[in-house]
């Protein structure tokens, strides 16, 4: 774009970013400070997840952008026409066909390869924030591995309701030394980011910590030997493909009680559908 | 009905914003505003967002005005957004605002002093009644004049400091931090503080300067000095080896002068919070000036108990670019996480039916 860098960042910047990157790389899980900067989109609309694609985005690469698991929301489009316009690279909503993936909220159905990279948008990369809102004291207690406090609310809730009653962004061990929050990714796409062959890097622009898992990492959502860890799903297939093994969204059909239940994935989806799996509510189409 | 996966995003953002000009513009019987209309007569509002967009350029933030509609913490975003893209060609040395062309200064701790009580142009004694007159179009007569001696206005605080009353500068070597390309850390140093402070959002300073009087943090302040005028911005080039004037920036300064009893190694004197903002901007400066002097509780040796003098706290949701990004990001889709809470909900409940039936 003319006035602009190629992907909008200058060279100085994105060299800042790389070296935050690559230190983020040597210690997985560990948040990295880095100098953000202000973006043409708003802080909580994914500028820390723009500021890593930017950075390393080539002119090779092709890009996909998921918000919820799908490409055409209004924010995933508007963050794939950001960087189709500002770098002109080739953007796809295949997973299979991106080099680098930049996502909000979700993991591709797809099992993503080690050519691959993946940028998830954070809102608070501090996992620890809602037991202890000082940054100073979080900072120690991840210097220390004191991670307790954590062990404790899980301990509170089984005690409480019977079961962890997180059902997103739920707290990960990295490499068996840092707490590291997923973003808010369900729970469901967890055991996704152990020992994934891609590259996975954690973008948070308003709090300007950046965070990556390189590839092939163990990460392990934290549990209880009595209370092991339950990815969550809705009990359903999905209506359009049928599906038993992808995440679902939960769509209200009519005003009397009415549900849907289909793929968050929305690629992953279409492209079960072009193979011919057809769910429940394709086939009761089919039979009108 | 049948499901149709939502479609139509690229769509429906081209409508949206096409809608978006056509409001922004609104009745197009009426004559367009133009930026120069803005940046003469919505003064304020320009100071505003210069002061909490970070840049100092008029004509920009005019724009930015009318291009976010008169909305002032989206104008701010416009020219943050605009100022992270620009070179850095150097530093400029510290402002002289003991130097500055003074338009307005006075002081509430002496009746008078060198230099005297210059009122300039302020609100602060006119009666809040509308003027029916300005919408009808008005051109006011021509102020009083009276010609400058020229004389430099000198700081009231040299005054205290003659006495050894007041506190002085901090003087240190040291690089000054820059927020804009050092994320902030902790313990934060005073230059990155007051730095967080000037782009800091009005109304949370405001706010946070206010509870200091009503007990959350109190540090019996008094208006030393404030100052409103233009100084001088020099850099000094490295292969020059001397300073060089590239134009002015009109900025507020405020001097708070505040009690304190002296510590183990501090003799009783008066302390300071300071205030500094780009353009005409008193209330931004004061309550500026009231939380700096708050945020240094801890290096004075007093107790902190309230909201403003806590550091962490008040650096960290100063910024409304940041704060209202993350509030209104709420409006974003959050299916998927909602979706996982309901499934949730759903199964925790079925639990506690289940524990209640059994209990029957």
């Amino acid at each position: 774009m003319k006035g602009y860098n190629f992907a909008y960042l200058d060279e100085q910047t994105k060299r800042m970013i790389r070296r935050a990157l690559l230190k983020a790389v040597a210690i997985p899980g560990h948040q990295v400070p880095f100098g953000s900067r202000e973006m043409p989109l708003p802080y909580g609309w994914g500028t820390g997840g723009i500021q890593v694609t930017a950075s390393v985005l080539g002119q090779q690469d092709v890009l996909k952008v998921i918000d919820q698991g799908a490409d055409d929301t209004t924010n995933a489009v508007s963050i794939r026409r950001f960087f189709a316009r500002t770098a002109g690279v080739r953007t796809t909503t295949h997973t299979a066909d991106a080099t680098v993936i930049q996502t909000r909220h979700r993991i591709p159905e797809t099992k993503l390869r080690d050519d691959q990279i993946i940028v998830y948008q954070v809102p608070q990369p501090e996992p620890l924030f809602r037991l202890e809102p000082s940054r100073v004291e979080t900072r120690r207690m991840h210097g220390l591995a004191d991670y307790g406090l954590m062990h404790v609310k899980l301990y509170e809730d089984i005690a409480r309701y019977g079961q962890i009653s997180i059902s997103y962004d739920y707290p990960v061990m990295v490499n068996g030394r840092y707490l590291m929050s997923p973003s808010p990714i369900p729970s469901f796409d967890n055991p996704k980011m152990d020992r994934m062959p891609a590259l996975q890097l954690f973008g948070a622009g308003r709090e300007k910590r950046i965070y990556a898992i390189p590839p092939w990492t163990e990460v392990r959502s934290l549990d209880f030997e009595d209370h092991p860890f339950r990815p969550i799903n809705a009990p359903h297939a999905c209506g359009l493909c049928g599906a038993t093994d992808a995440y679902l969204d939960e769509v209200v059909t009519d005003d009397r009680g009415g549900r849907l239940f289909v793929c968050s994935d929305t690629d992953h989806c279409a492209e079960r559908r072009a193979a011919g799996h057809v769910g429940a509510e394709g086939m009761k189409e089919a039979a009108e | 009905m049948a499901y149709v996966a939502v479609k139509g995003g690229e769509r429906a953002i081209d409508n949206a914003h096409a809608w978006l000009a056509e409001a922004r513009r609104g009745d197009t019987a009426v004559p367009e505003l133009t930026t120069a209309q803005i940046a003469a007569q919505l003064g304020r509002a320009v100071d505003r967002v210069m002061a909490e967009g970070s840049l100092y350029d008029p004509a920009l933030a005019a724009l930015a005005l009318k291009q976010a509609q008169g909305d002032v913490i989206e104008a701010a975003f416009l020219l943050r957004a605009y100022r992270t893209t620009l070179p850095r060609f150097g530093y400029a040395a510290p402002l002289d605002t003991a130097a500055m062309l003074v338009r307005r200064r006075v002081s509430a701790i002496y009746k008078d002093m060198p230099g005297g009580q210059i009122l300039g142009p302020t609100y602060d004694y006119t009666h809040r009644l509308l003027d029916f007159a300005l919408e009808a179009g008005f051109s006011p007569p021509s102020a009083p004049e009276m010609p400058a001696d020229g004389a430099e206005i000198p700081p009231v605080n040299a005054i205290l400091a003659q006495e050894g009353l007041v506190e002085g500068d901090a003087t240190t070597d040291a690089e000054p931090g820059d927020l804009t390309r050092t994320p902030l850390a902790f313990p934060a140093g005073r230059d990155v503080r007051l730095q967080t402070l000037a782009r800091g959002d009005e109304g949370f300073l405001l706010a946070l300067g206010y509870s200091t009087q009503r007990g959350w943090g109190g540090s019996h302040p008094f208006v030393g000095e404030i100052r409103v005028g233009e100084a001088a911005v020099a850099i000094p080039p490295p292969e020059l080896g001397f300073e060089i004037d590239i134009g002015d920036v009109a900025v507020t300064e405020c001097q708070m002068v505040n009690q304190f009893k002296g510590s183990k190694t501090a003799p009783p004197q008066f302390t300071r919070g300071y205030g500094l903002v780009f353009g005409h901007a008193e209330r931004k400066a004061m309550a500026m000036a009231l939380v700096d002097r708050a945020m240094r509780a801890e290096e004075l040796g007093e107790e902190v108990t309230a909201p403003a003098q806590n550091i962490e706290f008040v650096l960290y949701h100063a910024d409304n670019i940041e704060a209202t990004g993350f509030v209104e990001h709420l409006k974003l889709p959050h299916y998927v996480d909602f979706q996982s809470e309901l499934e949730t909900v759903r199964r925790m409940r079925a639990e506690a039916v289940a524990v209640k039936e059994a209990a029957e």
